[in-house]
């Protein structure tokens, strides 16, 4: 079944050289591609946000190779391509009381796609289709 | 100068009759009072009889800081609870701390002997002493109290922190002496040259009395070279009552007073005493200690005994200042910190995993204490404040238990060290 929402999966990365390396190179042994990622960071971890093909895969495939990952719930917004889009979803969301933890964009040729980490996704997936924003399905990934 | 020139001079046959009357004395109180060393003689099969001289002390049995936590907190004590006038605590292996209680004469051998070190350093009733150990359950600012008041000096309760105040005081108060631990001092040193105070023209501090805590010869150089002020070295924890024995000028060993306090030296793997000179682990024996008697304990500091004769007079035996520890006890800014502390505190928290790693580093003066925990899988949070609070959750209840901050670093697991063998998790970096 479709859906609009989106499993992330967020990997935990000691801050230290090569730590990223090694994480991207189980990612490739497993044959998984990265549509879109973020890297969020303290001063001795990192984590590490990504987007990719097959989510229940890559996460059995770190897990195998004992990285710390989590599949989190976050949502994907199509974001038109001029000023006020962003403006347009991020303010539904706040009417609704719906609050942002993080989000990472990702553009590619006149596609934009917002991911946003929301403490209601489907409430959110909600709001935002009411607005007539259009939501990235699972499927598309 | 002498405190009490009578003792601290006495012919070496006449201090071994002293000190066997003492221990004999003590060691039948003790058999015939108190069910610990009873029982502990009997085990041993040795009875008061069986000290027939001072060597004999060999054939008693050893005490071991974990005596002090399994009859914690009172059992111990040989005397009625309205006999003891004061207690301090320290912090214990794991769990439980250790407690130490005081009879007034407990409080008197202790403030001797103090007496006796800052005589020896030439403290007396014209001195002003600023004593910056902590005062409260640590042994620090309290014993050296009780020892300044003694021989009639003038002394300020200073404590620790606050150290632009510190220095206004010793400024304005004509401060001649200081009591504190050697990191302390050094970073009072610092703070004076952050304020343009330079000790040699602005004060009238001579003397340092400086312990709690391993330092070198190094160390005593830059102190002494950079202020002027002639540093001494004291000694003592809170079980022989807190510190209490000095170096006297000539500089050259740490004097024990022999009527208070009887030492030796021990191999820690084969328990054999060794001879003057050589390194081991030291043994005491408190011969006046009424409240919570030591016989034989097993204080886990390294150094040997000096037994050639001292210039100054002082017939007493002398110990080198204590190069180190034969368990892995750490001494973090003067406080005393049992890696195992660490693993009982880390082991209550259930995001923490099984591997850990201390790191200890000196920055300037000061001491600072790293942990490296390993998470568990479930534990990771996909929200980086959540992260964050789980971090400083641990270094509340690591800094709640140790008394001094840390610094805590997550890990993933796998991330940190295996150990085949003896785990060697501590990496104590500090240049000392």
């Amino acid at each position: 079944m479709m859906s609009n929402i989106i499993k992330q999966l967020s990997i935990f990365v000691n801050n230290e050289p090569g730590r990223l390396a090694h994480i991207s190179s189980v990612l490739k042994e497993c044959n998984i591609n990265m549509r879109a990622f973020n890297l969020a960071e303290s001063t001795e971890f990192g984590i590490l946000r990504a987007i990719v093909d097959n989510p229940d895969e890559a996460y059995d495939a770190l897990k195998l190779k004992g990285i710390i990952a989590k599949k989190t719930d976050v949502i994907g917004v199509y974001l038109e391509d001029h000023p006020g889009a962003l403006f347009m979803a991020a303010d539904a969301l706040g009417k609704a009381n719906i609050n942002i933890e993080y989000g990472y964009a990702y553009s590619y040729k006149d596609k934009a796609i917002f991911f946003i980490r929301v403490d209601d996704p489907v409430k959110a997936v909600e709001v935002i289709g009411k607005q007539g924003i259009k939501l990235v399905s699972d499927s598309e990934i | 100068m002498f405190w009490n020139e009578k003792i601290e001079c006495m012919p070496q046959e006449e201090l071994k009759k002293l000190q066997y009357d003492e221990l004999k004395t003590l060691i039948e109180k003790l058999y015939n009072n108190n069910q610990f060393y009873h029982d502990r003689m009997e085990a041993k099969g040795v009875k008061p009889e069986d000290i027939k001289c001072l060597e004999d002390i060999s054939k008693l049995p050893f005490m071991f800081k974990q005596d002090l936590r399994d009859y914690y907190p009172t059992k111990l004590f040989t005397v009625p609870n309205n006999q003891v006038v004061r207690y301090h605590v320290s912090s214990g292996t794991t769990g439980k701390p250790t407690l130490v209680g005081y009879t007034e004469g407990d409080i008197g051998y202790w403030s001797e002997a103090l007496a006796r070190s800052l005589t020896s350093a030439g403290i007396g009733p014209d001195d002003v002493l600023q004593v910056c150990y902590g005062y409260g359950l640590f042994t620090g600012g309290l014993g050296l109290h009780y020892g300044g008041e003694k021989v009639g000096a003038t002394v300020l309760p200073a404590s620790t922190g606050n150290s632009e105040r510190q220095i206004e005081l010793m400024m304005d108060l004509g401060v001649t002496a200081i009591a504190c631990t050697p990191s302390y001092f050094i970073h009072l040193m610092g703070v004076a040259k952050k304020m343009g105070v330079d000790f040699r023209k602005d004060t009238k501090l001579r003397v340092a009395i400086l312990g709690a805590e391993p330092w070198s010869e190094s160390m005593k150089k830059k102190i002494e070279d950079e202020t002027g002020v002639e540093a001494f070295d004291i000694y003592g924890t809170s079980e022989q009552a807190g510190p209490m024995f000095s170096d006297c000028p000539c500089h050259n060993g740490i004097h024990i007073a022999a009527d208070i306090m009887y030492v030796e030296v021990i191999d820690p793997e084969t328990e054999e005493i060794l001879p003057p000179g050589e390194k081991g682990e030291l043994v005491v024996t408190m011969l006046q200690k009424e409240a919570f008697p030591l016989v034989r304990y097993r204080i886990k500091d390294m150094t040997r005994i000096l037994t050639d004769p001292c210039p100054c007079g002082r017939t007493s035996p002398r110990i080198e200042r204590i190069t180190g520890r034969s368990d892995d006890m750490l001494i973090v800014r003067g406080i005393n910190v049992f890696p195992s502390q660490i693993e009982y505190t880390l082991m209550q928290i259930p995001e923490v995993g099984d591997q850990y790693m201390i790191y200890v580093t000196r920055e300037g003066a000061l001491d600072n204490m790293k942990i490296q925990v390993e998470l568990k899988p479930e534990a990771f949070s996909d929200n980086m404040e959540n992260m964050l609070k789980l971090r400083s959750r641990i270094e509340s209840a690591l800094k709640k238990y140790l008394n001094i901050a840390v610094v805590v670093e997550l890990k993933e697991p796998g991330e940190l060290p295996r150990f085949e063998g003896k785990a060697k998790r501590v990496i104590d970096n500090r240049v000392i």
